[in-house]
């Protein structure tokens, strides 16, 4: 008697990458050859970010630090913690304290708050070090100035969602943060009542800068730290300024690619 | 142990602490071949983590190194210090390659090119599961700050600003605030946008080194470091209840008092040097500070391109260098004003109250 065949062994690799559902996503196989990882990177929407090969001393750690990159992903994972947050939070004098300590009180386990807290704390310093190494490796210079101009717009926008950000738990430490922070607008040259040259801008005896009318006033919508600022804080933090930072932030990648990739010696 | 947190408490001040950092920021820069080195190194560490080892044991100390919010900072310090170091380290070895004729290490890998998938998604993966796990944890051991709530009948002593804008606060002792919080906020964004249009020179770039571009990375380190970061620590750190400076190890006492000492230019000249009294025009009284920030600020570069900045006025157009040294006359008027601070207690060289313009 004959053997019987050997059954061929069942390959659930195999199996699911000749499904029909997967070939329908990857257009691509899934073996170690430089085609198809070329092809992973180039058919990929968030993989195409990259080129298809990059300089090898650009792709070590030692080099980049990675903290371009983290400091994209540490955004990421601040609009995620950011949308959950939001759905608990309302940014009234009324119930933003409350709803935050609600967050605490009343949520097994929460650490969301913290996850977005701390996130936003992180993404100052991956900020800080991503702009210090590229100083460092004089990455900055032609023709990639135009690009860290884009990074510096980019790492003031960061602060300014992290300190609109500071004022939302609507405690004391958030409203004399503010305060302390928002009143040095009081002190613009020109825009400001309390500025120098603000005196000169009057229409005979009328002034134009007052406390009810100067940059202070536009940026908190009242003359202190009240409904007016908790609103348009809010508004800043969750709407205008990450529309900016997303329009920036492509504009920066996709500038890193023609200017000529990652950096190298010439 | 006490002896030695009293000694620390009673030399330490905006002066000794500012004049201190800046002499080891000198060293460092000046000797990187050794600041680098590895004993150097590890005695530097040994040091940081001694004082904040003996910082920890101390009620006070340790208060304000763990409010929740202050911890960054010490991360911070932590990152920092440990990517300035490896930067200079990296930097030294280039330079130490190329003064014998061999290429940088990234020179030896710049023409090699290696996929994206999976070379480099990997390390950006892993360095991405690294911080998701640090931040859990960290999220899960630190608490989210929560204090009463917001009531503008009732302000805290003192008051801060978020820790990132410390620096700025800081400055306010010296400055008005139309300066600190505006002016030079304003100078530091231009002067960051204008690095890559001053400094133009290809061959620095992609690279560690240091020896050809040591001015450059020098002012830069110095912002960064001393007129930042330093100044972020002592305003989160050491400045207490009516912004009063203490100790590492004092314990912050509301009723400290601190006498006002303070003399505006005009004072000293007309008062204390002529005996004549301040005369009634402002622009007579403040003639004298007047020109000497303008003096300052527009005869300095002309003295400076003929003589200690005569290279660099050479290799940049009058544009350009008249922009370079206005940034670094900026940069430095800071520092100026502390030490006349400190000095000779001046509070304003210009001082128009009229105006709101006082500087």
């Amino acid at each position: 008697m004959a053997d019987p065949a050997p059954k061929p062994k069942f390959d659930l690799g195999k199996y699911i990458t000749e499904t029909q559902l997967y070939k329908s996503m990857f257009r691509h196989g899934y073996t170690t050859s430089d085609r198809d990882r070329a092809l992973s990177v180039m058919t990929n929407v968030f993989f195409h970010l990259h080129p298809v090969k990059v300089r090898k001393s650009g792709a070590r750690f030692g080099f980049t630090w990675c903290a371009g990159g983290l400091s994209f992903f540490v955004f990421l994972t601040l609009v995620v913690s950011g949308i959950l947050l939001m759905f608990y939070y309302r940014p009234t004098v009324e119930h933003a304290y409350n709803d935050i300590l609600a967050l605490r009180e009343h949520v097994p386990f929460g650490i969301m708050r913290e996850l977005h807290r701390w996130g936003a704390h992180a993404m100052i310093i991956t900020v800080w070090l991503h702009m210090f190494r590229v100083f460092m490796t004089g990455s900055y210079k032609p023709p990639r100035e135009f690009n860290w101009v884009i990074g510096v717009l980019l790492l003031v926008l960061t602060m300014l969602l992290s300190f609109t950000g500071y004022l939302l738990p609507w405690d004391q430490l958030a409203m004399w943060a503010i305060t302390v922070g928002s009143n040095m607008a009081r002190a613009t040259p020109f825009l400001g009542h309390e500025g120098p040259g603000a005196a000169l801008l009057a229409i005979g005896d009328i002034q134009l800068v007052t406390s009810g009318s100067d940059v202070r006033f536009a940026l908190l919508g009242g003359r202190f730290v009240g409904a007016g600022a908790l609103l348009r804080f809010y508004i800043l933090h969750c709407v205008a300024i990450p529309t900016i930072l997303v329009v920036l932030m492509s504009v920066h990648f996709w500038r890193i690619r023609k200017d000529g990739g990652i950096s190298g010696p010439l | 142990m006490e002896a030695l947190k009293h000694f620390i408490d009673s030399v330490s001040s905006p002066v000794t602490i500012f004049t201190l950092a800046t002499v080891l920021f000198v060293l460092f820069v000046s000797f990187p071949r050794i600041s680098t080195s590895k004993p150097v190194s590890l005695l530097l560490l040994a040091l940081f983590l001694a004082f904040f080892g003996l910082g920890l044991t101390d009620e006070h100390f340790r208060g304000i190194v763990t409010t929740p919010d202050n911890v960054p900072i010490v991360g911070l310090i932590v990152v920092f210090g440990y990517f300035t170091w490896y930067a200079m380290r990296k930097a030294v070895i280039n330079d130490m390659r190329m003064e014998k004729g061999e290429p940088t290490v990234e020179q030896t890998e710049t023409n090699e090119k290696v996929l994206v998938f999976p070379y480099l998604i990997f390390i950006e993966f892993v360095v991405a599961l690294a911080y998701g796990a640090g931040l859990v944890l960290w999220s899960i051991f630190l608490k989210a700050p929560l204090e009463e709530p917001a009531n503008p009948m009732v302000s805290p002593n003192p008051s801060k600003a978020p820790w990132y804008f410390l620096g700025l606060q800081e400055m306010l002792v010296y400055f008005d605030p139309w300066i600190a919080g505006v002016l030079l906020p304003t100078f530091i964004i231009i002067g960051l946008c204008a690095i890559p249009y001053i400094d133009r020179d290809t061959s620095g770039s992609g690279f560690y080194s240091f020896k050809n571009r040591r001015w450059v990375i020098t002012t830069y380190l110095f912002g960064f470091w001393i007129l930042w970061i330093l100044l972020i620590v002592m305003g989160t750190f050491l400045r207490g209840p009516n912004w009063n400076f203490f100790g590492p190890f004092e314990v912050w006492d509301v009723h400290k008092v601190v006498p006002l000492l303070n003399v505006n230019l005009s004072e000293l000249i007309w008062i204390k040097w002529l005996g004549i009294g301040l005369p009634k025009m402002w622009f007579v009284r403040e003639l004298p500070g007047i020109l000497i920030v303008l003096g300052f600020l527009f005869i300095t570069p002309v003295i400076l391109a003929k003589t200690v900045l005569k290279s660099a006025f050479k290799k940049l157009d009058p544009i350009r260098f008249g922009i370079l040294v206005l940034l670094a006359l900026m940069m430095l008027s800071l520092p100026i004003k502390m030490y006349l601070r400190w000095g000779f207690n001046l509070k304003y060289i210009v001082a128009i109250p009229e105006f709101f313009f006082n500087i």
